[in-house]
């Protein structure tokens, strides 16, 4: 199995995710330069954190007309495994491949803390957690501030497609809880098909006990384990 | 002759320009005093602080530069891996345009790292604001965190800690100091120099605009008043591009054809590319007409003085570029060869073939040095004696919480979470300590170390006594890293001082060095690199004096991380060093200026029983005996345990009565004293491993509130105004 990490101009996640991914789990993984012709048979495409062409515009808009993410698209349309994490969600927003926008957070500031996250298991992307489990994943990110159509967002809940929710650490998830503003406090979704996950926080940077928290493991041994199936 | 307008633009005196003539035997044309007035301004020539950077101890054996001959100083850390690192002030810039100017300091600290083609891993900052009571005042605090927020998360260098001090001599010179640190391969250290006449003189990134002209001489230079109008000397920054510059040239650097590289800064093309022509030397010729510019009518003048960001200088060698202008277009980077590396001594400037200046590199960077001594001499140190006007010392129970509750609504006091959650401070995925301990921890991926920094000053003992004020800021930045058990083993300073033309100015610099020069032998810790702002001046009023150390400690990866934090009810607490503060140790103390709103009394520190202190509080936490360790400073012992409870919500019983001095004993900012928690099944390892240092046993941790013999305080009123952070939000 291999994982692609695209790396656009002004990215900055993608070492930490290949840390992540290869170096901690012993994924096979490699990057995608934007300017590259193919996906390079990867079997999972990561879009990581940062500022793809500066957030010029709006955050990951531009980085959504980039050739590279034609290829991405219809990789994804075919059925193949795409994680955005952060810009990387933003991106995916941007390119259609999920619903919704992610607007500036309702502080009208960066904010970078360690946030609790309530999981749906019932994904691809968190098969190896257990329902409603509270995890510690750092998030990072001026625009974060999910928000839908009305109608989008009940789709998303009546399909059972929103895998994180910000909550408290005992597994509340109200206002007090939300450091961004988002609507029903969604932190990450995944697409109606299930093979497209945009999550918000940084799970690359919840790894190893001792930077913090190895929460975020959990959702590349889910991918893993579901490609080893496969 | 010369009008003496254009003299003060450029900040040159009547008789530098008399010397200036002298030096190469006829008038300087316009574009020539341009270049002497950028290059003799203090921020590129340091005129007055040259003969004190010669004096410090910059070199130890592990040092890999000499201070002040790269763009950083570096440090080998075994492994063959070398650290870099650099503090750098923005102030003037972030006076008139706070956002912008703190934003492009941390791209020029950044560039300087970068430039010795190490990969920045970690940057911190110093912070100096008036009290946050005028809306001017909050604009300016405000628009620098932004400005340092919105620039640095872009480039994905994790922010990992600093500090944030509000004084009202900082009512017109905001201080805004940003430290860079980064990593390299020993072998693969990169020099801001060109080898061998021939070599190429390329510029990359940035277009070359209008913004910034003056700003090293002007804005750097001068007293801020003269100056306020001077909008266009602040540059705007681009962070998209210089994280493409941060790669590009990380991945140029290991290139073969690849000479030298030197970041564009103050007083842009003409400091940088002189410089590396003075450290080859060898001389310069430079066409302006080859410059990439923004607008097409701009001036050899203009492009030779822009301070354009988002530029960097590389020398290559000659006929040797392709691969390099691959791996820029690579990164969609612009570049363009504006000049050559000669034989002799001349700078030639060309605009487009033409000759239109020549001088020499000797002429352009041997400024006239000042000798701070002959202006200090008439300077006259009335030392204040301490002044207490309130009554402390009757035991009054009601008297003593309303000030320990007033002191938890100081700025200076309350946590600084507002600020440094707009900071990212995961992105590498080493940070091992956040913000908001004595220093911040990161790992060093594939070898066996742990680092640790800290960034410190304290403005108000340099302002009672500059030498010892110095000693304490060394001791203190290097205590902040062996409390958590790292061995202090480079500093780099930044020095924020007044108008040092002036007696007072001119003393506070001198009695600075000689406390750093003390305290670097006593710890045997070089300062490695360093910046100098002087010049904050305005409205009749100077700041404090106000050093800055950045200070880096090693340890073993093996080491138990603890961090200020109590963590468990029943374990013991211990102080080394003297538990009680005094009534001395309320000169210049946080209780003082809050409560008497004055800075005055006597300052004093042992840099032996220091030195000794530091030894033994590292041996401790690398025993792993202990669970937590903080150094008591601002505010005295009591604020020290407050903060040691706050984080896990606990409390304390102290088996000690306060005693009459309540004030001196808990506010008192007595040096050299570390507490630190432990079970007490280790008390007799700990015992000998502490030996003869003085230490002792003070109490318990309990689930709540703060009790001694004779008082107790209700914790949770404290931590409510603790963590609700400023008193406006930022």
């Amino acid at each position: 199995m291999k994982i692609g990490i695209v790396v656009f101009p002004g990215t900055w996640s993608e070492s930490d995710t290949h840390y992540a991914t290869n170096d901690v789990l012993g994924i096979n993984s490699e990057y995608i330069w934007h300017k590259d012709q193919s996906l390079n048979n990867t079997d999972i495409i990561i879009l990581p954190g940062g500022f793809s062409y500066g957030d010029y515009l709006r955050t990951g808009a531009i980085a959504s007309f980039s050739p590279i993410m034609k290829k991405i698209i219809t990789f994804a349309n075919s059925g193949g495994v795409v994680i955005g994490i952060c810009n990387g969600f933003q991106i995916l927003c941007e390119s259609n491949l999920l619903p919704g926008v992610l607007m500036r957070n309702n502080s009208l500031s960066f904010v970078c803390e360690n946030s609790y996250l309530k999981v749906n298991n019932d994904s691809l992307f968190t098969n190896q957690y257990n329902q409603n489990e509270i995890i510690r994943i750092p998030i990072s990110h001026g625009e974060g501030n999910f928000q839908a159509d009305k109608k989008i967002i009940d789709e998303i809940e009546e399909q059972n497609r929103v895998i994180f929710r910000y909550s408290s650490k005992t597994g509340e998830t109200n206002l007090d809880h939300n450091p961004n503003g988002s609507i029903n406090n969604i932190a990450g979704i995944t697409n109606k098909q299930g093979n497209v996950l945009g999550l918000m926080p940084h799970p690359e940077k919840a790894c190893e006990q001792l930077i913090g928290s190895d929460d975020g493991l959990g959702i590349f041994k889910s991918i893993m384990t579901n490609s080893i199936k496969k | 002759m010369i009008n003496e307008e254009t003299l003060k633009e450029l900040a040159l005196s009547k008789s530098e320009y008399k010397l200036i003539v002298e030096r190469l035997g006829r008038e300087p044309n316009d574009l020539e005093l341009g270049l002497f007035g950028a290059l003799w301004s203090e921020h590129c020539g340091y005129k007055h602080t040259k003969k004190l950077l010669r004096s410090i101890k910059s070199t130890a054996k592990n040092t890999l530069t000499e201070a002040g001959a790269e763009n950083a100083g570096a440090i080998n850390i075994g492994s063959n891996k070398a650290i870099v690192m650099k503090i750098e002030s923005h102030n003037h810039p972030s006076a008139v345009e706070p956002y912008e100017g703190a934003a492009t300091g941390v791209g020029g600290i950044v560039r300087d790292i970068f430039a010795m083609g190490a990969r920045p891993i970690a940057l911190l900052n110093s912070l100096r604001f008036s009290n946050l009571e005028s809306s001017r005042n909050i604009q300016i605090a405000k628009g620098v965190v932004e400005g340092i927020s919105g620039y640095g998360n872009c480039l994905g260098i994790p922010n990992i800690g600093g500090e944030c001090f509000f004084d009202e001599s900082y009512e017109s010179n905001p201080l805004v100091n940003a430290m860079c640190v980064g990593i390299v391969d020993n072998d693969r250290i990169l020099s801001a120099k060109a080898e061998k006449p021939g070599d190429l003189l390329i510029i990359i990134g940035a277009e070359t605009g209008r913004d910034g002209i003056h700003g090293a001489s002007g804005l750097a230079s001068q007293n801020f008043e003269e100056t306020i109008e001077l909008r266009s000397a602040v540059q705007v920054g681009n962070p998209f591009l210089e994280k493409l510059l941060i790669e590009a040239c990380l991945e140029i650097s290991s290139l073969k054809e690849l000479v030298g590289m030197q970041d564009c800064g103050a007083a842009g093309i003409t400091s940088a590319a002189i410089e590396m022509a003075e450290r080859s030397n060898i001389g310069l010729e430079i066409d302006v007409s080859k410059v990439p510019v923004r607008e097409s009518s701009m001036t050899p003048y203009e492009i030779m003085l822009s301070e354009s960001q988002e530029r960097m200088l590389i020398a290559v060698k000659e006929n040797e570029y392709k691969n390099i202008f691959d791996i820029l277009e690579k990164w969609d980077l612009k570049c363009s060869i504006i000049g050559k590396f000669i034989d002799g001594n001349d700078v030639l400037i060309l605009n487009d073939n033409e000759l239109i200046s020549r001088t020499s590199i000797d002429a352009l960077t041997s400024p006239p040095e000042y000798d701070l001594s002959k202006i200090s001499k008439s300077y006259k140190n009335n030392k204040s004696k301490l002044s207490i006007k309130n009554k402390y010392d009757s035991f009054n129970i009601e008297t003593i919480s309303s000030h320990l509750e007033s002191i938890f609504s100081s700025n200076n006091i309350v946590s600084k979470k507002s600020i440094y959650k707009k900071y990212d401070h995961h992105v590498q995925t080493n940070t091992v300590l956040e913000p908001g301990s004595d220093s911040a921890i990161i790992r060093i991926k594939n070898t066996d170390k742990f680092l640790l920094f800290s960034c410190d000053g304290n403005s108000r003992f340099s302002l009672i006594d500059p030498k010892i004020g110095a000693e304490i800021n060394i001791a203190e930045s290097c205590r902040n890293i062996s409390a958590l058990g790292g061995e202090p083993i480079a500093l780099t300073d930044g020095l924020n001082f007044g108008d040092p033309s002036k007696p007072k100015g001119a003393f506070q610099l001198i009695e600075t060095f000689k406390g750093f020069n003390t305290a670097c032998d006593i710890f045997n810790i070089p300062i490695i690199s360093g910046n100098a702002s002087l010049f904050n001046e305005g409205h009749n009023t100077s700041i404090n004096p106000t050093p800055i150390i950045g200070a880096m400690g090693i340890m073993n990866n093996k080491t138990k991380i603890i961090n200020k934090n109590f963590i468990k009810p029943g374990h013991k607490i211990g102080v080394l060093g003297n538990f009680w503060g005094t009534n001395k140790g309320l000169s210049g103390s946080e209780f003082q200026t809050f409560f008497e709103n004055e800075i005055s009394g006597d300052i004093s520190i042992d840099l032996e029983f220091e030195k000794k202190l530091q030894s033994s509080i590292r041996n401790l936490v690398r025993s792993g005996l202990i669970e937590s360790s903080h150094d008591i400073s601002l505010g005295g012992l009591i604020v020290a345990l407050v903060l040691s409870i706050e984080k896990n919500q606990l409390g304390v019983e102290i088996e000690k009565s306060v005693p009459d001095n309540w004030a001196g004993a808990l506010f008192g900012e007595d040096q050299s004293r570390v507490i630190f928690s432990y079970d007490e099944k280790n008390f007799n390892e700990i015992k000998s491993v502490l030996n003869d240092i003085k230490w002792e046993q003070i109490g318990t941790v309990t689930e709540k509130n703060i009790y001694f013999e004779n008082i107790y305080f209700e914790s949770e009123e404290l931590f409510l105004r603790y963590n609700k952070g400023f008193s406006t939000d930022l």
